[in-house]
């Protein structure tokens, strides 16, 4: 949806922080990753890795990936020290 | 207040100073120097509370002045021919992203070859950039439009920068009569800046982001939109300057046109000169005027039909060449503003090459000059005066 | 520097908020987007930031979305190091004179190898020497990667490029990567070091250290590409610790001219184990290595004699 030129703001400022949000970058990937919880020590490594910032710690101290954002790039799951995320196949 | 000798670079400095501009950047360039000689010492002494950033290059002048206007400070800067050149990137982004600030040009030569010397052949080189541009003619205008620079760019209507031309040495390092104002009559004129945007971390903004072709013409038609609009803001501030101070600044301001078969026009401080060869020449029954082009952008296109469309034809006097292409770049524009209309020829004068004088016989020269040049068209301009 | 030692940033600390937002535009596996991801973290809100053209700018800034959630500011390529300076002289005054609230406000200029050390080092050089109050964060992957992978004068030696593809006449880069900690500390300001997204703590900490103190501060951060390196998208932080455990990308801070390693291990692995994990090295024959492993053994000599003759003592 384009703006007119009456619409956009002086200098093209953008006001809202963060809106790139809005994008599902998780249609990029090929791969997901999976958590095995049994393997998983807490440790919050892949969450530091991440470079979308997708990974986010659940109410038990788990660390998800956000799927609407994740890449699929696998940084994740190739430095899990415990090996407890694998990446599987989109289908 | 009582009138002062003042050198035109001093006159500027004091300008600044009174507006309690906040950042001043600025990388030394002859003729240009004086300004910011004075203001660093300004700044040195206490007289102005202001952070004076002694950039490594005139590049960096006015991206200082962009991160500081950005953050809502007042922001100042000055430079002179090659260094404008240098600078020139900046300059279209500081439009483009509109952000008020005000910069004094020092009119001089773009090398090559190397010249100190002035003319507008850098005034030109950035015809295009969006800033609202204005020529002075002495050092009084000069002091006056800083002010007026300064109120006129941060107006939330304008948000546009103001750039004062001011021919160098003519008008920098000469000393003349000026009326400075009172400081209580300039902080009533000119309150604290109050950005419309800044960066602030209470309330993030994202400035300069990248646009995609399908949205670059929206945000340019705007930033154009926007240059034109100003023009009502400019009149009205500058007639708002005339009640204040009895110094009426006009886009377009005429000289004994009311009769007028031919007209000189000028830009800048040569027009003074030229003012005394068409009293010269009226005394002489000569029907002659003068048209000073003070607005040069955005273009005073309806201003100056109103005031020409009777004069039978305009010795443009051109301070820049627009090599291989049609003169000057001030009688191009005077052309086209009358376009598909009966109106002026157009003579095409370049005058003053790098400071080369000109003298009211000079002008006077040209005056009997123009009728055989009356049917000549855009690419037969004069270099006047230049040894063939 | 006592008050500096107290920053550290560790588990226990760790902010858990964000930055620089999801939905950035940046490649799978980007090793600049986790470097530049935990420096915000480390910064915080209280940030304004600079920025340069280049491959952080154009993920970050497609209008009219913004993965920033900081004030931030894009003017061109090679000023970066100018338009911060304008943002801190104008909070400097702006606080001075009562118009804007007395805070602490990190002033951060960010650019890549490319906006730093070509065609920015004339306005990183002059915003140091003035001394301003600000940090300079290089985000460096080696190449201007944004245009498509050409070379600048931070790519390493031997690492093939679009503008130093290797032929028949070089072997990819034929010059040595240029120094730019190196440049920083020539100009005495008061914090210089180098950091890596592999040692994420590390990266945070050297951060923070550099926004606190008074003063210029330059934190060179090594930034992993694995579009331009050639390498795949899982491997960008396995890449950054082989750079550190070789040597090639040594870590260190220098602090008001004393110098502090902080190498994980004393030990330095063969490079070899660095170079083969990516494809702009694929084309080095042994005798390249060779010469890279001599320079990168040369630089880590120069580097311990540099930190026994003037050493931070804590």
């Amino acid at each position: 949806m384009k703006l007119s030129w009456r619409e956009i703001k002086p200098g093209a400022v953008i006001t809202e922080p963060g809106s790139s949000r809005n994008l599902r970058t998780g249609d990029w990937r090929n791969e997901r990753p999976v958590v095995e919880k049994e393997k998983c020590n807490k440790c919050g490594i892949c969450y530091l890795f991440c470079p979308e910032g997708a990974i986010y710690e659940t109410e038990d101290g788990y660390f998800e990936s956000h799927l609407y954002y994740c890449k699929g790039c696998g940084l994740c799951a190739h430095e899990c020290p415990q090996g407890a995320i694998k990446m599987v196949l989109e289908v | 207040m009582k009138r002062v000798a003042l050198e035109g670079s001093v006159a500027v400095a004091e300008a600044v100073r009174q507006s309690n501009v906040d950042v001043i950047a600025a990388y030394p360039i002859t003729p240009q120097t004086h300004i910011v000689e004075k203001l660093s010492e300004m700044v040195v002494s206490g007289e102005l509370d202001a952070e004076f950033v002694p950039v490594e290059s005139e590049h960096s002048a006015l991206s200082v002045c962009i991160g500081a206007s950005a953050c809502g400070a007042r922001a100042f800067t000055a430079t002179s021919g090659p260094g404008l050149a240098l600078m020139a990137e900046i300059v279209f982004i500081a439009s483009s992203m509109r952000l008020p600030m005000v910069m004094v040009l020092c009119n001089r030569t773009l090398s090559a070859p190397l010249s100190i010397w002035n003319d507008h052949s850098d005034a030109m080189l950035v015809r295009d950039s969006g800033w609202i541009q204005v020529f002075v003619n002495n050092a009084q205008e000069a002091y006056d439009h800083v002010f007026l620079g300064y109120r006129i760019s941060e107006d939330h209507r304008v948000l546009i920068p103001y750039m004062i031309h001011m021919d160098g040495f003519f008008l920098t390092h000469a000393i003349e009569p000026v009326e400075p104002l009172d400081q209580e009559v300039v902080d009533k004129f000119l309150p604290p800046y109050q950005p419309l945007y800044r960066l602030d971390p209470s309330n993030p903004i994202t400035m300069g982001a990248f646009v995609m072709p399908d949205q670059y013409a929206e945000v340019k038609k705007a930033q154009d939109e926007a240059l034109k609009a100003s023009y009502q803001v400019i009149v009205e501030v500058w007639e708002k300057w005339g009640e204040l101070t009895g110094r009426f600044y006009k886009p377009v301001e005429s000289f004994y046109l009311e009769d007028a078969e031919y007209a000189f026009l000028s830009v800048g401080s040569y027009g003074e000169v030229a003012q005394e060869a068409v009293e010269f020449l009226r005394k002489k029954g000569k029907k002659v005027g003068l048209l000073k082009l003070r607005l040069w952008r955005p273009f005073p296109f309806e201003e100056l039909r109103k005031v020409l469309m009777g004069v039978k034809a305009l010795l443009v006097i051109d301070r820049a060449i627009c090599p291989g292409g049609p003169g000057g770049q001030v009688a191009l524009e005077v052309r086209s503003a009358f376009y598909k209309m009966d109106g002026p020829r157009v003579v095409d004068f370049i005058v003053g090459i790098s400071g080369r004088d000109a003298t009211p016989e000079d002008y006077v020269k040209m005056f009997e000059m123009a009728p055989e040049l009356l049917e000549k068209g855009p690419e037969d301009y004069i270099i006047y005066g230049v040894k063939e | 520097m006592r008050e500096l030692e107290k920053i550290r940033f560790t588990r226990k600390n760790l902010p858990r908020e964000e930055y620089f937002l999801s939905g950035h535009r940046g490649c799978q596996g980007c090793g600049e987007a986790v470097a530049l991801r935990l420096a915000m973290k480390a910064l915080g809100k209280d940030t304004i930031v600079a920025c340069a053209t280049g491959c952080i700018e154009i993920i970050s800034s497609p209008f009219p979305e913004t993965a920033w959630g900081v004030p931030w500011i894009h003017v061109a390529f090679e000023n970066t190091a100018a338009v911060i300076s304008g943002v801190e002289a104008a909070l400097k005054v702006l606080m001075r004179k009562g118009r804007v609230p007395e805070k602490k406000i990190f002033c951060v200029g960010i650019a890549g190898d490319g906006g730093t050390a070509d065609i920015g080092l004339q306005a990183l050089s002059g915003a140091l020497e003035r001394g301003h109050d600000i940090l300079y964060l290089c985000f460096d992957n080696e190449a201007y990667m944004n245009t498509g992978i050409q070379r600048s004068s931070a790519t390493p030696f031997g690492a093939w490029t679009t503008t130093s593809p290797p032929g028949k006449k070089a072997k990819g880069q034929m010059t040595w990567k240029k120094n730019l900690p190196e440049i920083a500390i020539a100009h005495n300001i008061p914090y210089v070091a180098t950091a890596s997204p592999a040692y994420p703590y590390d990266l945070m900490t050297k951060v923070r250290r550099g926004a606190e103190v008074k003063g210029p501060a330059y934190v060179h951060i090594f930034s992993p590409c694995p579009t331009g390196w050639r390498c795949p998208s899982n491997l960008s932080i396995e890449v950054a610790r082989l750079a550190v455990e070789t040597g090639v990308f040594p870590l260190f801070e220098v602090i008001d001219g004393k110098w502090r390693i902080n190498q994980p291990k004393k030990e330095l692995k063969p490079v070899e184990e660095y170079l083969k994990l990516q494809g702009r090295f694929r084309h080095l024959d042994e005798e390249t290595i060779k010469l890279i492993q001599k320079r990168v053994n040369e630089e880590w000599e120069k580097l311990k004699k540099k930190a026994s003759l003037f050493p931070y003592e804590e």
